[in-house]
């Protein structure tokens, strides 16, 4: 039994009996792990032509070769079929998650079928429990994680709990399941997947030693990336600023959307900026295990709550993409009303780049009259945060039809109420990067729709040119290096430290030899097994619309191009699908 | 005599990295309990972390509970382990008053040797090797 074994170990939790089964699954040296294992996982349990909630959908979990060997080899992989959207996807998470996994001596973790009632399932090296946690249900996020951390009990420190708040419960289709309370698997709905699964939290213990063989020069390996981490300047920008440091430099970019991207920029940015929340409103750093940088920035809330006096204090993790979803998107610019509108969305256990953006187009609908308040029940304004806070409960609650519609996705809402024009939907509520029309193409096709998919806004602010074939080139080679980074599984913070020189030493000083050296191919294997997927499981590049609203987009670079827009659009559409027809050929 | 004292431990930031240093560098092992520090959060009213490893007693309550000579004193406090001399009875984590002696895989205590490889791997020098 050793770690750096050439198969994978999962547990294969089924929730219907209430039984598990330890399973050994072949395919190291051509699945990796992470983002390649799910997709291995997928293909065997995941039933592709029926709904999402369908009860014996698995919920996925892998980890990689390098997890816990390395520092910021420090993610979880969670694959499921998206409720959003009815598609094969991943959403990925930091936390403790993925040493926790790798300490209980797991490469994957897969969950099938539906508890009979609410329920923890509790997970370690020699431990699976599936508790009744019927009086869990209806909790939030931060209450139900306080609670299960009692009741646990055993592995602090070296634990993961996640959970889901009522969103998750209500099926809300941008729903998350959140992890160690500051970190989430946020994106594309995995909260509703345990929502229908009845499945409240789960508890991974890191309990047990992990067996690993390991080379000899191993020492020296990890000493090297610790000292290329350090000298990479990665710690100081994660350390310093963290995420947020973009908001003046999109601001200035003119990529930075404001109000439902009526606007790309705002003489207000300094309100919100990086600099403005470390200096007045950063209360500490976290970091997830096994990574040194702590780039998770904690804001805090001081409320005074009675005229003598009293106050309350919270902390709310900030990153920029939350900031900009509850922040610039909504015309919000005091940073507590910020971080509360933050808190708000986590505690329903809603993601908060889709929360942000849909709340955003419900206050355009409702500015244009689509929308009534007896539809909304308060007040949604640009700028009136109280409105917002109210409506996100409304929203997880799903308290009318407008919010039933609503927590369905934008352009769930926008096709029975109107307003596709301004639905900020690409593949799924935008990330908040309005750099132009590669980056909104790249989303709109993007496998997981993400902005980290490929590193399409980047290219961008240094390309000026409008050469389609040029652009579709970067995008179509710059995914295998990412699913492959997302295979190890690295935190891509790290990209830059680990090329694939770094990457294959790193394998071979843990015995993974054969993969070390095949890693070109890989990379594309993998990223064609994540897209055969998203294709068989019902992925056109022709259904995916971009609204009006990104055609009247402004940048530093003038006004979108709406002929280059299309163009890559669909160039990029065919590219993917001859990049699965290929690897049929080539890989099955 | 060199201690190791988690001078700073305010500045935690919670990255475990110090407990997988002390695995790997000092044991040999990839594993939380083969180190002789141990990170948990605060919890309750409080908030950071906590640091888990041994204090360096001049009178050890462990090397007292030792029924076979496997913990002898270490010139200024603390102990020495000798593992050819210990049985696993774990009359010495029990001993612990806070709780510094972790158990690895095969059941022998692990405490903390003072030798300071932790202290270069912590990103926020939250921990210090020093002269008393």
């Amino acid at each position: 039994m050793v770690m750096n074994r050439n198969y994978f170990r999962v547990l294969i939790v089924d929730l219907n009996r209430e039984k598990s089964e330890v399973k050994r699954f072949e395919g190291r040296h051509e699945f990796v792990g992470g983002s390649g294992l799910c997709a291995l996982l997928f293909e065997r349990y995941g039933l592709k032509n029926e709904p999402w909630h369908n009860e014996n959908q698995p919920l996925i979990f892998s980890i990689g070769p390098l997890t816990g060997l390395f520092p910021l080899m420090s993610k979880t992989i969670c694959a499921f079929k998206s409720p959003y959207h009815d598609q094969y996807t991943e959403s990925h998470a930091g936390g403790r998650s993925a040493l926790s996994l790798f300490f209980a001596n797991l490469d994957g973790l897969v969950i099938k079928g539906q508890a009979r009632r609410p329920s923890l399932l509790v997970v370690g090296s020699r431990r699976v429990e599936i508790r009744d946690a019927s009086y869990l249900w209806g909790l939030d996020v931060i209450k139900t994680g306080k609670i299960v951390r009692r009741l646990v009990g055993e592995a602090s420190g070296h634990r993961s709990i996640l959970r889901i708040g009522p969103s998750g419960e209500n099926l809300c289709s941008f729903s998350c399941i959140n992890c160690d309370t500051y970190r989430h698997f946020g994106r594309l709905g995995a909260g509703a997947v345990m929502g229908k699964k009845n499945l409240k939290a789960i508890a991974i213990l890191g309990d047990e030693r992990a067996f690993v063989s390991l080379g000899k020069n191993y020492k020296e390996i990890y000493g090297k990336i610790f000292k290329r981490i350090e000298d990479s300047g990665m710690m100081k920008k994660y350390h310093d600023l963290g995420t947020p440091a973009n908001f003046k430099k999109l601001n200035e970019l003119r990529s930075l959307p404001w109000r439902n991207l009526t606007s790309t920029w705002d003489k207000d940015v300094d309100r919100i900026s990086g600099e403005t929340f470390a200096e007045r409103h950063l209360l500490r750093n976290l970091a997830c295990s096994g990574c040194p940088i702590g780039c998770i920035h904690l804001g805090y809330i001081r409320e005074k709550f009675m005229k003598d006096h009293r106050y309350y204090f919270e902390q709310v993790a900030y990153d920029y993409e939350p900031v900009f979803a509850t922040g610039s998107m909504l015309g919000i610019t005091d940073p507590v009303k910020v971080l509360k509108l933050i808190l708000e969305i986590d505690e329903k256990g809603l993601d908060v780049i889709s929360t942000g953006v849909a709340l955003a187009w419900a206050a355009e609908a409702k500015e244009k009259g689509l929308i009534s308040r007896e539809e909304t029940i308060c007040d949604l304004k640009f700028g009136d945060a109280q409105g917002f806070l109210e409506a996100v409960g409304h929203l997880s609650n799903q308290e009318t039809e407008f919010y039933r519609q609503l927590s369905r996705g934008t352009l769930a809402a926008a096709r029975v109420y109107g307003g596709e024009d301004f639905a900020c939907v690409l593949g799924q509520e935008m990330a908040g990067y309005a750099t132009g029309e590669l980056y909104f193409t790249a989303q709109a096709l993007g496998f997981r729709h993400s902005h980290l998919d490929v590193g399409a806004y980047s290219y961008e602010q240094k390309h000026d040119e409008r050469d389609v074939k040029r652009a579709v080139d970067f995008l179509i080679k710059d995914e295998p290096r990412r699913a492959l980074l997302n295979s190890m599984v690295s935190c891509l913070f790290a990209r830059g430290v680990y090329t694939n020189e770094y990457l294959a030493m790193c394998l071979e000083s843990v015995g993974l030899k054969d993969i070390a050296i095949n890693l070109d191919e890989l990379s594309e294997r993998i990223r064609f097994y994540r897209w055969k997927l998203r294709f068989d499981t019902g992925f056109s590049p022709e259904d995916i619309k971009i609204p009006r609203r990104f055609y009247k987009v402004e940048s530093w670079k003038g006004k979108v191009n709406p002929k280059f827009l299309d163009e890559l659009k669909i160039s990029y559409g065919k590219r993917l699908k001859g990049l699965v027809s290929e690897g049929e050929k080539k890989w099955t | 005599m060199k201690f190791l004292r988690a001078s700073n431990l305010k500045r935690c930031i919670g990255c475990n990295i110090c407990s997988l240093t002390c695995a790997r560098e000092v044991h040999g092992l990839i594993s939380w309990q083969a180190s002789g520090i141990r990170i948990k959060s605060s919890g309750g009213i409080s908030t950071g972390f906590e640091a888990t490893f041994c204090l360096v007693c001049k009178e050890p309550a462990c090397l007292n509970a030792c029924p076979t000579d496997a913990l002898i004193p270490r010139k200024g406090g603390g102990v020495i382990f000798k593992r050819q001399s210990c049985i696993g009875c774990l009359e010495c984590k029990e001993a612990c008053p806070v709780d510094a002696v972790s158990v690895d895989d095969s059941g022998f205590p692990v405490i903390c040797i003072h030798c300071g490889r932790c202290v270069s791997f912590c990103p926020h020098r939250c921990l210090e090797l020093v002269e008393e």
